[in-house]
Parts: structure tokens; C-alpha cells; sequence
């Protein structure tokens, strides 16, 4: 039972990140706008939280370090490819480019520090119970806020005024703007909570994670928050499940390997990918068909005066 | 503009960075290197030896690296880069540069060239690698002493022979102590990526391993194991600031009196393509201090390493058996041969898993 219990723990602290920034990607996208520069932003999110933290000592101003860190990045590429109607996909890419030079630059001086990671919920009582206590009411601030995050996402897209008008955006950006919407600022606002979520999720990692800043930390996890929007068809009921998917095969398979189950680990390494597409492509099969990707995903916008 | 220029390659090979300064008539060193200076691994320690080569011949050498370089087909045009450079001595760091490397040395005959672990020569190319299984020996004669539960973690990046040749080292030594200790074995299938690294840490330690070894470059495993009260050992670099009451040891790339001695030799115009395998007896990789372990079991570390620097002692003395109980041919007299421990494809007895692709 033990185990059990240290597996979901596990999962949750690997799945977080990915929960936090696909979220944001996800309403990124809804406004019909591609940021490729998902990994960029995490990283320096990552390097500016630490140095946020490691300077204060209040894992707090690290993390707001990280969302004020990815919340600039994402200016950039609103800059680029909304105000400059860039190509959105190679705005994106060079984002990421920057990004993992610019963390590297800032956390130079970080290298080799390490700090006391984000403390956990304990309620006496609470917290002991076996099994679920330490799952349920034993987590850092950073998972609690990752699951309010998406609920709040959910109910704003799907249950607000606003979330509509952003919606339509994404879909029909000519429609929105002949209505009378600022379909620039509102893009331009959605990007910013995308670069915001990003810069938390990659300051999740050296707050939380693993406590110490290396460059290139993020190894990818950000074009996996990229994917599990893509196959989550822009719904964040499945990005949740996508993404805590992803992290417990991912943690499974390292079980399993511990277990010497005999899968060659390569096959192993592979899974979380293969069983992430999988569930997600037959969810989407399963309800109605045709394509749910906002229509106008990706397509520049230049309002004639 | 040079320097432009070679920023601009840079750039190209996703953000690498470069640092050079221009002066003529001194020997051009040029290094490629897989990862960022400040990886805390692999790449460290080999910018480590780069400024033990500058500060021992001061501005008689000009030096200039590229850092995440990706190994494949992109490396050869950062190498070809560092060769219209002026560079005359190029070090390439990683086993994955090998046929670049090798591509690049046969276009330009003039140009010497320094390959990092990997088996392909030419007359203009060297490789050079170091003899870690004894560092690994030594560790498994530790982990045994130090460990409760008679389960020791492994965490391993690809099942390469580098790789296995270090785990069946670990347990020839540690069933030495005792025959009866166990090992799990986890491939993380990457050498640098802290957030898996540390997973696999957590689930080595969630399934009863006490002691955590790990051939993946990140400080992520010590970390974890110095957060959960357990024991570890370091990898390439000094890790103990990650685990000041967890590292036992760790073993470290010393690259240093390596390089000094090709770039005298460049210097000297006595250069000549070699192939070095080094190990503890030539500091090719040093082991770092033993610490967090009683007296009697330094003692024994101490003298382990004592001996194989003696040469007394192999870690892959006949016989060595294998997984099935049967005895591995012994090609080297005494000893495995050097080239059936460079191709090591199988576990030795006591270890329960399975060989990936076996």
C-alpha cells in the first residue's frame, strides 16, 4: 500500500508541470493563436524562478519570478507575430531558441546552488491518513494550484462571456472583429496567460521538482504540454486526463523496470507517448467527429481600419 | 568577423554559445561539446580541463569551444566550423561525434583531431577514453558494505557497453562482500533529464534500494536520495554539495593532465594519432574523497584502488560468469580482454533483469 501511495505521489509531481503550462497553451490556442515557444518559455521560467528563489528565499517570489519571466517572453512573440503578423510558427520556434540561450545566460550564476524545495500541505490528522492522506491533503501549493488553474480555465472558456468572445476569436477572427471585438488585444492576452503558465510550470520544476537550476532542465517538456493540447482537442476536461496519464505511465514504466518485468526499457521509454495518443484519439473518436481545432489556429490577424 | 561568424554557427546549433579571442601565431584548440558548461556533468568537466590547458600554456594556445552541439550529422558542420577557424587541435567530447569526426579529420589531413570515447581512428585522429568499470568496482565494494536492505539502485541512460561493463563491475565487487545483494536496474534512456533522473530515483528507493548509483549526468538522483535519507554516489563531477551527508564517493572525469600532455605534443610538433584507454594508475578519472562511511570501509575502498593502480587487482578477473551460470570466455590470460569489456553485452551472474535488446 506504501507503494501505491509513493507512485501517486510521484505522478503528481510529474505530471504538474505538464497540467500547468498545457493549460495555458491550451487557452493560447483557443484564441487562434500557435505558440510554438512553449519550451522556450519554461526554461526561462525556470532559471528566473530559481534565481528568484535562491536571492529571496521565498519559494512565493520564485515562482512569481517564473510567471513574470514567461509572461515577457510571451510578449515577444505577441509582439512578432500579433502585432507584426509574423509567421506564428517560426516566431514560436526561434522563441525557444531564445529562451534556452537567455536561461542559460541566467542562470549562470546559479549553477550548483541548491534550495529547500516548496514545502507540503500537513494537517495534522488530515494528512496521516493511509493511502490517500498524503495524496489528497499532502501536496505542494504548486499541485493545488495547477488543478484550480484548469478548473478556472474550464469555467471561464465555457461558462463566461468573456471565454465565448475568446473562443470566437479563435474560430473566426473576421467575424469578431466585424462584431466590434479587439481580436489583437484579446489574442495578445491570451498568449500573455500562456507565457504566464509557462514561466510557473518551468519554475515548478527547480522550486519543487528537483530543488538545484541546470541549463536545459526542462528536457522537452514543453513540446510535450504542446502535444497533450493537440490531443486533448483543445478540451481541458481531457487535457487533465492526458496529462496525469502521461505522467503515470511515465512513472509506471520506471516501476516496471524496477520490477525487471523484461520489456526492453526503449519500448518502456516510448510508452507514455504511444499510451497518451492512444487514449486520446479514442476519446475524441468516441464523441462526435470532424475536427475540433479552432479554426482560425495559427493564421495571422491584420484588421483593415 | 570571424567571431560573427562562429556566433552565427552557434546560434544556428540551437543556442550554443562561443568564446574566443583573436591572435595570430598561436596554437588554435577547438572543443565540441555535447551539453552547457554548467551541466554540473560530462560537458564540466571537460570545460574544466579546457582552463587547466589555459592557464598551463597561457597565451602560447588560443582555445574556443562550441557547447549543445547535437551528436549526428549537425555536429560536422559545427567540427568543419572550428577548422576554418585556424583551429589545428579539435577535441570532440562525446561518443556520438565519432563518424563526424571522422568525416571531417579525412577532409582536412592537416588538421588533428581528438575523439572522445568512441573506436574510429586515422592517421589525424586519436581517441581517447578512460577504464571507469574500476571506479565502478570500487563503488560496488562500498555499496555493498554501506547497504541495509541488500538492494542496490542502478540508474543507467542507455545499455550501451560502457554502461553494462560499470554495472557488472558494481556487482562483481559487491558480491564480493556479499553474495547475496541484489540489484535494480532502471534505463532512464537519456543521460540528462533531472525531472526522470529523478523518478527513477524515487521508484529505486520506493522498491527497497538504499544505496542509489546512477550513470546519468544531473545531480537530480543524489538529491532525491539525500532528501529521502538514503545513499548515493556522484557521476563525471563533485556532487556532494547536492547530498553533503549522502555521496560516498563519485567519480571523476579528470581530463586535465590528458589534454596538457596532446597540446604539448601538438606544440612540440610530436603529435601522433594514439588510441588511450587510461585508467586510475594514469589519471585519466580520480575518484572524489570517501566520505559518509565508517573507517573500516574507506579502508577497504582505499585499498582497493591501491591495488588497481598497483595493477594487482582486475575487476573482470577470470572467471567472470555470466547471466546463464556459464563461464565468459577469458580472452586477456588473467583478465577479460580489453576489447571484450569495450564490447560488454551481457550482465554477470546475480543480477535478475534482463538485458535490453537481448
Amino acid at each position: 500500500m506504501e507503494l501505491v501511495e509513493a507512485i501517486i505521489l510521484s505522478v503528481l509531481a510529474a505530471s504538474t508541470p505538464l497540467l500547468i503550462a498545457a493549460t495555458g497553451e491550451l487557452v493560447t490556442e483557443r484564441s487562434g493563436v500557435l505558440n510554438l515557444g512553449v519550451e522556450g518559455m519554461m526554461i526561462v521560467g525556470a532559471a528566473c524562478g530559481f534565481g528568484g528563489a535562491w536571492l529571496t528565499g521565498s519559494i512565493f517570489i520564485g515562482a512569481l519570478s517564473g510567471i513574470i519571466a514567461g509572461t515577457l517572453m510571451s510578449l515577444i512573440f505577441a509582439l512578432m507575430a500579433l502585432g507584426l503578423a509574423v509567421n506564428q510558427v517560426a516566431t514560436g520556434l526561434a522563441l525557444t531558441i531564445l529562451g534556452i540561450g537567455l536561461s542559460g545566460l541566467i542562470g549562470a550564476g546559479f549553477v550548483g546552488e541548491r534550495l529547500t524545495p516548496a514545502a507540503q500541505l500537513h494537517i495534522p490528522g488530515l494528512t496521516d491518513v493511509p493511502l490517500i492522506g498524503r495524496v489528497l491533503f499532502g501536496q505542494d501549493a504548486f499541485v493545488y494550484f495547477s488543478i484550480a488553474l484548469i478548473i478556472g480555465v474550464w469555467w471561464f472558456l465555457y461558462r463566461t462571456r468573456a471565454g465565448l468572445i475568446l473562443r470566437a476569436c479563435g474560430d473566426n477572427h473576421v467575424s469578431a472583429h466585424a462584431l466590434g471585438y479587439p481580436v489583437l488585444r484579446i489574442r495578445t492576452l491570451a498568449v500573455m496567460f500562456g507565457g504566464a503558465c509557462a514561466g510557473l510550470a518551468g519554475a515548478y520544476l527547480p522550486l519543487a521538482y528537483t530543488p538545484f537550476f541546470i541549463p536545459g532542465m526542462t528536457a522537452g517538456r514543453g513540446w510535450i504540454a504542446l502535444a497533450l493540447v493537440v490531443f486533448a482537442s483543445w478540451r481541458p476536461g481531457r487535457l487533465v486526463i492526458g496529462a496525469y496519464l502521461f505522467g503515470a505511465v511515465t512513472i509506471l514504466q520506471l516501476h516496471a523496470q524496477g520490477w525487471g518485468v523484461g520489456i526492453p526499457s526503449q519500448f518502456m521509454s516510448a510508452l507514455p507517448y504511444l499510451a497518451t495518443v492512444v487514449v486520446l484519439v479514442l476519446l475524441s473518436r468516441a464523441r462526435t467527429g470532424g475536427s475540433t481545432a479552432p479554426a482560425a489556429l495559427g493564421t495571422a490577424f491584420v484588421p483593415d481600419r | 568577423m570571424r567571431k560573427s561568424l562562429l556566433a552565427l554557427a552557434a546560434g544556428l546549433l540551437l543556442a550554443g554559445s562561443v568564446s574566443a579571442a583573436s591572435a595570430a601565431d598561436k596554437l588554435k584548440v577547438g572543443f565540441i561539446y555535447l551539453g552547457p558548461i554548467g551541466d554540473l556533468g560530462w560537458t564540466y568537466q571537460h570545460e574544466l580541463a579546457r582552463q587547466a590547458l589555459v592557464k598551463e600554456f597561457g597565451d602560447k594556445i588560443e582555445t574556443t569551444y562550441l557547447e549543445n552541439v547535437p551528436e549526428g550529422p549537425d555536429a560536422e558542420r559545427a567540427i568543419e566550423q572550428l577548422v576554418r577557424a585556424g583551429n589545428k587541435l579539435i577535441f570532440t567530447t562525446s561518443f556520438g561525434y565519432m563518424d563526424p569526426t571522422l568525416k571531417v579529420a579525412k577532409k582536412y589531413p592537416n588538421v588533428h583531431f581528438e575523439h572522445a570515447t568512441g573506436y574510429k581512428r586515422n592517421a589525424n585522429m586519436s581517441t581517447y577514453s578512460s577504464k571507469w568499470y574500476q571506479g565502478r568496482y570500487i563503488q560496488g565494494l562500498i555499496a555493498a558494505k554501506m547497504s541495509k536492505s541488500g538492494v542496490l539502485g542502478y540508474i543507467g541512460s542507455f545499455p550501451i557497453p560502457e554502461v553494462v561493463s560499470g554495472i557488472n563491475a558494481t556487482m562483481i565487487a559487491a558480491q564480493s562482500i556479499n553474495p547475496n545483494i541484489k540489484v535494480k536496474i532502471i534505463w532512464a534512456n537519456t543521460w540528462f533529464d533531472p525531472g526522470k533522473e529523478a523518478d527513477a530515483a524515487k521508484a529505486l528507493i520506493d522498491q527497497g534500494a538504499d544505496v542509489i548509483m546512477q550513470h546519468t549526468d544531473s545531480p537530480a538522483a543524489m538529491q532525491i536520495a539525500s532528501e529521502r535519507g538514503k545513499l548515493a554516489f556522484g557521476q563525471d563531477s563533485e556532487m556532494i554539495k547536492f547530498g553533503p551527508k549522502t555521496q560516498l564517493t563519485s567519480i571523476l572525469d579528470t581530463w586535465a593532465p590528458y589534454y596538457i600532455a596532446r597540446v604539448k605534443a601538438e606544440l612540440d610538433g610530436t603529435w601522433k594519432s594514439e588510441d588511450t584507454w587510461g585508467g586510475l594508475d594514469s589519471h585519466m578519472f580520480a575518484m572524489a574523497p570517501y566520505t559518509n562511511m565508517p573507517d573500516d570501509v574507506k579502508k577497504i575502498a582505499e585499498d582497493a584502488q591501491a591495488a588497481i593502480i598497483a595493477g594487482k587487482l582486475h575487476p573482470f578477473k577470470c572467471p567472470v560468469i555470466g547471466q546463464d551460470g556459464k563461464e565468459i570466455e577469458c580472452k586477456g590470460g588473467a583478465n577479460l580482454a580489453d576489447g571484450q569489456i569495450l564490447g560488454m553485452n551481457f550482465y554477470v551472474k546475480g543480477i535478475d533483469d534482463k538485458l535490453p535488446g537481448k
